[in-house]
């Protein structure tokens, strides 16, 4: 009776999504230069919490969105997927900045090219750092695959592209 | 005190362990011998007319690539040299690397009392790479020398606690020395390159 | 009353000797990923009961191999990654790596270009210390500080961003000048920035230097003594909190620095207290130097020469060059990029170094006439651009955090042979055990604060 397609289901996901995309609760995984501008949006001048995700949580369990600023270094990598593998899901994932998003010009020993070889991302934001004003683009891009996600369906989290980096 | 005085205060003092010496830039440098680097270090730290009390920098230079390594290029270099202009009193050209050793390593002082500089450099050869420590001087220097222990690969004979500081137990090699490819990644987990 | 006074029955037993009784330590780890400290560091504490009795700090996370990265891009290809190491305050990175470089190729840039170095170093050292200052006051609970002190940090980069054309990673200088002169009539918004700097500074010193809750935890805590100061390479407003009055900017002057006058803030007991309070009267000093700078920076040339007409936009000056009609643009200014105000003043004599073999030829002289586009092609392309003579050099400026030294070691070529930074706050972390050792294991975040680690620069 209550398939996928039913009116009840598909009113609840778009409810559930909506209180979703409203309440994000955020872990801010802070490491570099990005860390100065996502301080400088979320506080009052450009005011995250607008769009429901002002409040950041530092204990994993209680985040569902990983936002991973700065450059991640290999020594960096396992600490930041273990954090990852602590969140309960549903869980989305923020590349912030272009460190996070691609290794950006520190293609060296130390950094790792893309949080996406380790952990799958759900949404990039470029720039070196973003400006606040992409930063938000980028957080309603998320909110909009929020609230694509609902709840009776499983969600189909992005893999990882460890391959991209064999290219 | 001026670099010259500096300079020759020391080449006075320790004979022997001056090999050679140069003012280049305004920047008075010593070349000093590994075995009397402790003693000329705590000659500089004591002397009242020197009274080097800070250690600003310790650092590390790998010279086997030194001159060998052209810019590559589609076309044959035709960069100019610049000349220095004539506000710089010294023009006498750069001396060059120490002769001998791969690796040279280099010490930075300061005198808040006298407001002079000392560079102080030390060949090491890569069969020894090692140099006495400083951490008995100054307690600043334990950091810096597992800083250089861990770039260079070069051990600080006295230290109390030598082991890698930037990079993570397991890494192989050092990074900073010249024969390491900047992009040989080690990681710890995810893809290798 | 009997109710209360207990019956020899029911009274609890003397307790026995305090030393005999069973204590063991407590190993805690605090960090990397920890919002106390900044997220890259990790504190490993052997704690008795509260006391840290040991410590060991483990950095290295943020690792990103600036001094790889540097032998491998060109003198002023270097540039974006000096921007990265202290990326709270990039111009002072920026302004310490030209002016090495400068040394080591011996050549000297006009003297408005040291006042606008001057003038953004300030800025970006006022941003940086408001920074320390708010996340520390957040870390103790104020986070209305912080939001204030963000509040006037957006105000700064606002200037900045009128300068340079970025918030934060700017770039702005050049081996031998500055990317662009400041926009017109500068003064005035930095007039109002500094209006609101001001005012937040007032409120947080209200909010904060007679606060209970802020004095009681910032005093007396991370006591560090001038001996261990020097001992340990720390200078900066770390060391001034414990009484030394070193500053690169007074006691060994660069730029411009000798002819500006400002105090140097000196504190005397050397705990957590005395640091904020040497950093708060270090950001007014800051406003008073780009003040008295702003007032006595030599003039830059006028924008229109009326001899030579209005300036054209570059795109238009490609097409009259294409069709041969160098008449009209011969000697012209040209307006470069019209989203960026500091970009568009053409005239760089005023603000680079008279020296064509190290800096880029104005854009008028790259699109209007043969010398100036092979003088710029000569500088871009990889292998013929900018080789200082074979030589070393050491050169310290005044960081936020303390003295910045470049070590720049050349072999002749287009690229430099190693590029070595003296990070300031390497030092004051080498410290930390020894700043933590004997608190209380609550006294670790205002110490860990007051150090102002930054990443960038700590683990390069």
């Amino acid at each position: 009776m209550f398939n996928d397609t039913s009116f009840l289901t598909s009113r609840l996901d778009d409810a559930v999504g909506w209180a979703r995309k409203y309440s994000i609760f955020q872990y801010p995984f802070v490491t570099a230069c990005c860390g100065m501008e996502y301080m400088a949006t979320a506080c009052s001048h450009y005011d995250v919490d607008r769009f429901g995700a002002g409040f950041p949580r530092f204990s994993p369990r209680q985040a569902d969105v990983l936002f991973v600023v700065g450059t991640i270094s290999h020594k960096m990598a396992p600490v930041l997927l273990r954090i990852h593998e602590q969140m309960a899901d549903p869980k989305w994932v923020v590349a912030f900045g272009v460190c996070v998003c691609t290794g950006g010009f520190y293609d060296n020993y130390a950094t790792v090219m893309g949080i996406d070889t380790i952990m799958p991302v759900d949404v990039y934001i470029p720039g070196c750092p973003p400006r606040p004003e992409m930063v938000l683009d980028g957080l309603m891009k998320l909110q909009d695959k929020i609230q694509d996600h609902g709840v009776s369906g499983k969600r189909v989290a992005p893999e990882p592209r460890p391959d991209l980096f064999e290219a | 005190m001026n670099t010259t005085s500096l300079i020759e205060s020391l080449t006075d003092r320790f004979p022997a362990a001056v090999t050679s010496s140069h003012a280049y830039r305004g920047d008075a440098t010593l070349i000093v011998r590994p075995k009397s680097l402790v003693d000329v270090a705590r000659f500089l730290k004591e002397d009242p007319a020197l009274k080097m009390n800070y250690l600003m920098d310790l650092t590390a230079v790998d010279y086997s690539a030194f001159g060998k390594h052209p810019t590559p290029a589609f076309f044959t270099s035709s960069g100019v040299t610049v000349k220095p202009s004539s506000e710089i009193p010294d023009e006498e050209p750069w001396p060059g690397p120490p002769d001998e050793g791969r690796f040279a390593v280099v010490y930075h002082f300061f005198s808040t009392t006298h407001k002079h500089r000392l560079r102080l450099v030390v060949p090491v050869e890569e069969s020894v790479a090692q140099v006495d420590s400083l951490t008995a001087l100054w307690p600043g220097a334990d950091w810096l020398e597992r800083e250089v222990w861990d770039m260079f690969g070069i051990g600080f004979t006295g230290h109390p606690d030598l082991k890698r500081i930037l990079m993570y137990e397991g890494f192989e090699g050092h990074p900073l020395r010249k024969d390491y490819p900047v992009k040989k990644r080690q990681p710890l987990i995810g893809p290798t390159n | 009353m009997e109710k209360n006074s207990p019956s020899p029955e029911t009274a609890p037993t003397p307790r026995g000797d305090p030393a005999e009784l069973e204590t063991r330590d407590m190993l805690i780890n605090v960090g990397p990923a920890h919002p106390a400290m900044h997220g890259i560091i990790r504190i490993v504490a052997k704690l008795d009961g509260e006391q840290i009795e040991d410590a060991e700090v483990e950095i290295g996370y943020l690792h990103r191999g600036f001094e790889k990265m540097a032998e491998t891009v060109d003198y002023n290809g270097v540039m974006p990654y000096t921007d990265r190491l202290n990326y709270v305050s990039p111009l002072i990175n920026n302004m310490g790596y030209c002016m090495a470089v400068e040394k080591l190729l011996g050549i000297s840039v006009p003297e408005r270009c040291h006042y606008v170095r001057v003038i953004l170093s300030e800025i970006s050292r006022l941003s940086d210390h408001l920074t320390c200052v708010g996340a520390t006051a957040m870390e103790l609970g104020a986070f209305s500080v912080f939001l204030y002190m963000i509040k006037a940090r957006e105000y700064l980069w606002e200037l900045v961003e009128k300068v340079t054309g970025a918030r934060l990673t700017v770039s702005y200088c050049r081996v031998g000048g500055v990317k662009a002169d400041l926009p017109d009539d500068f003064a005035e918004p930095c007039r109002k920035a500094f209006e609101e700097t001001r005012k937040v500074l007032a409120e947080a010193d209200g909010l904060l230097t007679r606060n209970r809750i802020f004095t009681d935890r910032m005093t007396g805590t991370g006591v560090l003594s001038v001996d261990d100061a020097i001992g340990y390479g720390i200078t900066g407003p770390f060391l001034r909190a414990s009484g030394a009055d070193y500053d690169v900017r007074k006691d060994c002057p660069y730029a411009v620095y000798d002819r500006i006058p400002f105090d140097v803030p000196v504190g005397s007991k050397g705990d957590n207290m005395d640091r904020y309070l040497v950093r708060m009267e270090e950001m007014q000093q800051s406003m008073r130097i780009v003040e008295t700078a702003l007032a006595d920076i030599p003039p830059g040339p006028v924008m229109v020469n009326p001899e030579t007409g209005r300036p054209i936009p570059a795109a238009d000056m490609v097409d009259l060059a294409k069709v041969g009609d160098i008449r009209a643009i011969s000697g012209r200014p040209a307006v470069v990029d019209p989203t960026l105000e500091g970009a568009s003043r053409a005239e760089y004599p005023s603000i680079a170094a008279d020296e064509k073999r190290v800096f880029l030829p104005a854009k008028e002289d790259t699109y209007g006439n043969i010398e100036g586009l092979m003088n710029h092609f000569k500088l871009v392309m990889l292998g013929h651009g900018l080789r200082p003579p074979k030589g070393e050099v050491y050169f310290p400026v005044e960081g936020a955090n303390g003295e910045l030294g470049f070590y720049v070691v050349s072999d002749g070529e287009g690229r430099p042979y190693r590029v070595r930074v003296r990070p300031p706050c390497f030092a004051i972390m080498s410290a930390l055990p020894h700043l933590l050792v004997g608190g209380m294991m609550a006294d670790m975040v205002p110490t860990f604060g007051s150090v102002n680690m930054i990443g960038g620069e700590l683990d390069r």
